[in-house]
Formats: structure tokens, C-alpha cells, sequence
């Protein structure tokens, strides 16, 4: 193993034994999974529909996380600065970037978790009848992706502020500009009055439009590369305010 | 090991660091000095390679600290201002965590965090949260920490800010042991820590520096060095007179029971011209003593200058 990938490793495990020993976590995931199968069965009439559907279970994900995700982000980088473990941790020999790539992929992580703690839903459905297993693996892959774009946003706000309570609230907004910007009803809206280049951009930077392909069980190579240049460009911002306030 | 050159560093208008250049060899313990917002942190947190200076540079062990950072900061053991230390984890994991990114595995991981918890004396409390440490104790895992590693340059921003007597004296002596084999900084505004650890001292102000040298040097600097303090078995009318008539006195300060302290314009000549003149008098003298003079004096007179904390 490189020495980068080490030390990566190293903020990884670190990160991620964090998570799990505070209690938060738990709730966390408790909180996850109750608001998951909340809104699928109850809001989304799973047992009304008298088939065996998972498209209500996957049309929540966005507004889960957009909750949960930035709670998840939002001590990366604050709780640091706050405690002073900041001047420790860049005091040490590892890169910003290897610090940013450890703690990202450890955040990331532990959201896969709590979407792999979904997996009775998945055989329920099953049980009950015959999903379309293209739906349910795209929907997966989407909603993975996307867990992993709120967070690199969540981070990126993380690293903006000491305050947690700050960080998770910025990023809430930003998340919700990104989410509605491709929201059909919205740019329906923008359409009427809006020039179509500023639609068009409005447009692109929106990830639901992809994470809808993807839920449709459409696996195309353009969602993937575009969630991971959401996410690249969210970890390089993320890269510059941090080497900012070191030169500030 | 260690020089640095004409580092500067402002924070908006505030000039918290104002071209301060040293250089260190195995062996110092260099004592910074100075009141608080006198810019100590900020320098050391320049030369750890946390913060960009706006000017000037510091190389550590012959690495750049801008431009070979990474290589340089293996070089360094760092301790900072309140000892800040993840809360969540335990003990041996935070260690051992520091262990791996210094690039330790397996058995020599293993023996390294124990030989650490064994010289800092945090063994019995191995497998307690950060978190609800004691101060001394949380200040030494810090401490464990920046010296795991073994590292040839050691910078220590206040190391005994907020500990008991006694473990003060546990982190001097872990200091002292290390001595030999090390460059160390360390700041502090405990005048009294420089004289039991430090062979050099350093005063900044206001970001400058402001006065340099051994802490016997900068003893010499403060107005008591060379006072004479004069007990007589009585007091004749004429001793002020007598004492502020010498050349080489400066002021005389009566005290009870027939002392004097003379303060010098020249120190050096000052205790034998008191010898003369008692003589020349007839007085008895029951007790006579050369002070050597105090580093809070020097202190004092250098940076009593302005405020400093802003
Ligand atoms: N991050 C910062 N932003 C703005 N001003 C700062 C910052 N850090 C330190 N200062 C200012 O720089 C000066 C020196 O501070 P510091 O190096 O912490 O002093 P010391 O450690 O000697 O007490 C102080 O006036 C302080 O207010
Ligand atoms: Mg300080």
C-alpha cells in the first residue's frame, strides 16, 4: 500500500470508529430506517398499490438524506476546528487531500451501511412478489450516489465553519437548490420566463434528473460520471477553503 | 536542525509575527518568551507547517517547510497550546492511530505506543476515553504523541499551561531526559521553567524579537544584576549618603533592621566599592550578597512596552 492510501486508511478507521462510538450513530441509523419505511409504506400506500413496487421506497432517498446527510457531514470538519484536533491532524505528514479522501469515503461508508440496513425491505418485496431486479439495482446505485454527492456537499460546508449547527444548515440549502434545480415541476416553471441557457444550466447542475434515470433501472455510464464530477468538484472546493484558512 | 528566517505573519492589520529569524542545534532547549498575543503560537504554528507565513521561511532538518512540507513534518514532534486530542477515542487507539500515520505497523506499532505509554506515564489509563481524562493526564498523551516518533526537533507551545506542581515537574523532567538528543522549543510565560529546562531563551513582543541569550545573559539584562544587598549590625546617619555617593551605585533602597539594597550603575565594580566604603567607615557588616539578577526583571523591563494582546 502507497503511503497516501495508508494514511487515508488510517483517517478512514478513525472516522469511522467515531461514528459508531457515539450514540448518535445508532439513532442515526435508527432514524434512517424508520423514516424510510415510514414514508414507503405508509406516505407511499406501498400495500394499496397491490404490487410488489419499490419506486415509492426510492422516490424518498433524496428528502431522507437531505436530513441526514448533512448531519452525518456536518462534525468532519467543524468538530475539528472546534476542538483544535485541526492543528494536530495538518501538523501531522499527511496531505489535506489524504485527510479529505479518508474522511469522505468513511462518511460515505457509513450511509452505505445504513442503506444496506434496508435490505428487508428488498426481500420483502420478494417475498410478496416479482420486483423488476433492474429497478432495485439502479435504484441502489442511485441512491448510493447520491448519499455520496450530500456529502461531499455537507463536508464542503463542514469546512466553512466551526459550527456545526452552521455547517448543517448551509448545506441543507445548498442541497435543496441542487435538488430542485432538476425537478421537473421547476424548471417547467423556469421554462416560462427564464432564458434557456440559464434553464439549461440550472438544468445540469441538478442530480435528480439522473438519480430518476437511474431509479428506472436505466444503468447509464452518464449518471455515474456525472455524480462523480459532482463529488470531485465538491472534495477539490472542499481542498481550497481548507488550504485558505491555512493562508488566511 | 532548525533555522528560521525572517518569518512574518499577519492576520489582516493584526502583525502578529514581525521578521523573527533563530536557528537551533542538537541539544538547545530554546525558551520563547513572551506575554500572551506576543505572537509565540503563531510562530510555532508556522514553523509546524500548520499556518503559511506571509513572509519568510523555516527549514527543518534541511526541508523546506513550504515547499517540502510533508518531509518536514516528519521531522517534528508538535504539542499545541492546549493539548487538543480527539475526544472519542480511547487512549491506545488515538495512539495508535498517530502511530500508523507516522508510518509504524504491526510489532514495531505495538512496541513503540507501549515504550510511549510507559515514559509518559499514561499506561493505567489506556483504555479511558479522551475524554474523560484529567487535565495532566490528557497534556501527557498529547505530549506522547509529539514524541512518539522520536523526532530530532520538538516544539512544545506551553506544555505545563494548567498542571499541578507535581506534574510539572513530571513534563520538565520528561523534557530534561530528552534534552541531549533533541532541538526543543518550548513557550511558555513561566519565567521560572526556562531556568530549570532551557540553555537559551528568546523574549518576543508584540511579535519581535525583542532581546536573546543564554538566561544567564538575559539575567545580567535586568536592573537587580549586580545589586548588592548590605546588612549592618546598626545604622549610622550618614550610610545613604555614603552608599549613593559611589560612582558605581545607581539608587539605594532602605529596608528594616539596617539593610540596603544598592542597585548598580555598574555592576561589576559596585560590590567592591560597598567593600571600601565600609571599611573606609568602620561599619560592621553582618551580612553582604551580589544578586545575580532576575529573569521576570528582564522581562518585565523588555516587554511592559505597549500592550501586547489585542
Ligand atoms: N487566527 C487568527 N486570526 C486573527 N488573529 C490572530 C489569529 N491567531 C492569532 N491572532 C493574533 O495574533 C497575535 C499573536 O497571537 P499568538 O501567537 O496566539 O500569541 P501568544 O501565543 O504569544 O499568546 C494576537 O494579537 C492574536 O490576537
Ligand atoms: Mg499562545
Amino acid at each position: 500500500m502507497s503511503e497516501s492510501l495508508r494514511h487515508a486508511w488510517a483517517i478512514f478507521k478513525r472516522e469511522l470508529r467515531s461514528y459508531f462510538e457515539s450514540p448518535v450513530a445508532y439513532v442515526f441509523l435508527v432514524v434512517f430506517l424508520v423514516m424510510a419505511a415510514f414514508l414507503t409504506f405508509s406516505v407511499g400506500n406501498y400495500y394499496e398499490n397491490r404490487q410488489a413496487d419499490l419506486r415509492m421506497f426510492f422516490f424518498w432517498h433524496p428528502w431522507i438524506y437531505l436530513l441526514l446527510a448533512p448531519a452525518a457531514a456536518m462534525r468532519l470538519w467543524s468538530e475539528e476546528a472546534r476542538s483544535g484536533t485541526l492543528e494536530l491532524l495538518f501538523t501531522l505528514p499527511v496531505t489535506i487531500t489524504q485527510a479529505i479522501v479518508g474522511k469522505f469515503l468513511a462518511a460515505w461508508f457509513f450511509l452505505t451501511i445504513a442503506l444496506a440496513l434496508t435490505a428487508p425491505v428488498i426481500i420483502t418485496t420478494y417475498y410478496l412478489g416479482n420486483p423488476d431486479s433492474g429497478v432495485i439495482i439502479g435504484g441502489y446505485i442511485g441512491s448510493f450516489l447520491l448519499a455520496g454527492i450530500y456529502l461531499s456537499v455537507g463536508m464542503l460546508t463542514s469546512a466553512m465553519t466551526r459550527n456545526q449547527v452552521i455547517s448543517f444548515v448551509v448545506a441543507i440549502v445548498i442541497l435543496l437548490f441542487l435538488l430542485l434545480a432538476g425537478w421537473p415541476p421547476v424548471t417547467g416553471y423556469l421554462v416560462h420566463w427564464a432564458p434557456l441557457w440559464l434553464v439549461n444550466g440550472v438544468a445540469a447542475c441538478g442530480f435528480m434528473p439522473h438519480f430518476e434515470s437511474l431509479q428506472r433501472g436505466v444503468i447509464d455510464a452518464r449518471n455515474i460520471v456525472h455524480a462523480a464530477s459532482v463529488m470531485v468538484f465538491m472534495l477539490f472546493a472542499n481542498r481550497i477553503v481548507l488550504e485558505w484558512r491555512k493562508s488566511s | 536542525m532548525l533555522t528560521v528566517d525572517k518569518l512574518q505573519k499577519n492576520f489582516g492589520p493584526i502583525d502578529a509575527v514581525r521578521n523573527i529569524s533563530f536557528d537551533l542545534k542538537k541539544g538547545d532547549v530554546l525558551g520563547f518568551l513572551g506575554p500572551n498575543g506576543a505572537g509565540k503560537s503563531t510562530t510555532m504554528r508556522i514553523i509546524t507547517g500548520y499556518l503559511q507565513p506571509s513572509g519568510g521561511t523555516a527549514t527543518v532538518n534541511g526541508f523546506d517547510i513550504g515547499k517540502q512540507s510533508v518531509a518536514a513534518r516528519r521531522q517534528l514532534g508538535y504539542l499545541p497550546e492546549n493539548a487538543p486530542v480527539y475526544q472519542d477515542m480511547t487512549v491506545q487507539h488515538f495512539l495508535n492511530f498517530i502511530a500508523e500515520i507516522r508510518g509504524f505497523r504491526g510489532n514495531e506499532r505495538r512496541r513503540r505506543v507501549d515504550r510511549i505509554m510507559d515514559i509518559c506515564k499514561i499506561e493505567p489509563v489506556r483504555r479511558q476515553s479522551v475524554d474523560t481524562l484529567s487535565k495532566g493526564y490528557r497534556q501527557r498523551v498529547c505530549f506522547a504523541q509529539a514524541i512518539l516518533h522520536d523526532p530530532p526537533i520538538l516544539i512544545m507551545d506551553e506544555p505545563t499551561d494548567g498542571l499541578d506542581p507535581n506534574q510539572k515537574a513530571i513534563v520538565r523532567q520528561m523534557i530534561l531526559d530528552m534534552a541531549q538528543t533533541k532541538a526543543i522549543i518550548i513557550s511558555t510565560h513561566i519565567l521560572e521553567e526556562v531556568d530549570a529546562v532551557c540553555n537559551r531563551t528568546i523574549i518576543i513582543s508584540r511579535g519581535r524579537i525583542v532581546a536573546q541569550g543564554t538566561p544567564a545573559e538575559l539575567k545580567q539584562r535586568s536592573p537587580s544584576h549586580g545589586a548588592v544587598t548590605l546588612e549592618l549590625t546598626e545604622t549610622p546617619d550618614s550610610v545613604m549618603a555614603d552608599l549613593e555617593t559611589l560612582p558605581s551605585a545607581k539608587r539605594v533602597e532602605p529596608a528594616d533592621n539596617h539593610c540596603f539594597t544598592i542597585y548598580p550603575r555598574d555592576p561589576v565594580k559596585l560590590f567592591q566599592d560597598v567593600m571600601n566604603q565600609a571599611r573606609r567607615r568602620s561599619w560592621t557588616i553582618k551580612s553582604i550578597s551580589v544578586k545575580e539578577g532576575r529573569l521576570e526583571d528582564t522581562f518585565h523591563a523588555l516587554t511592559q512596552t505597549g500592550d501586547n494582546a489585542s
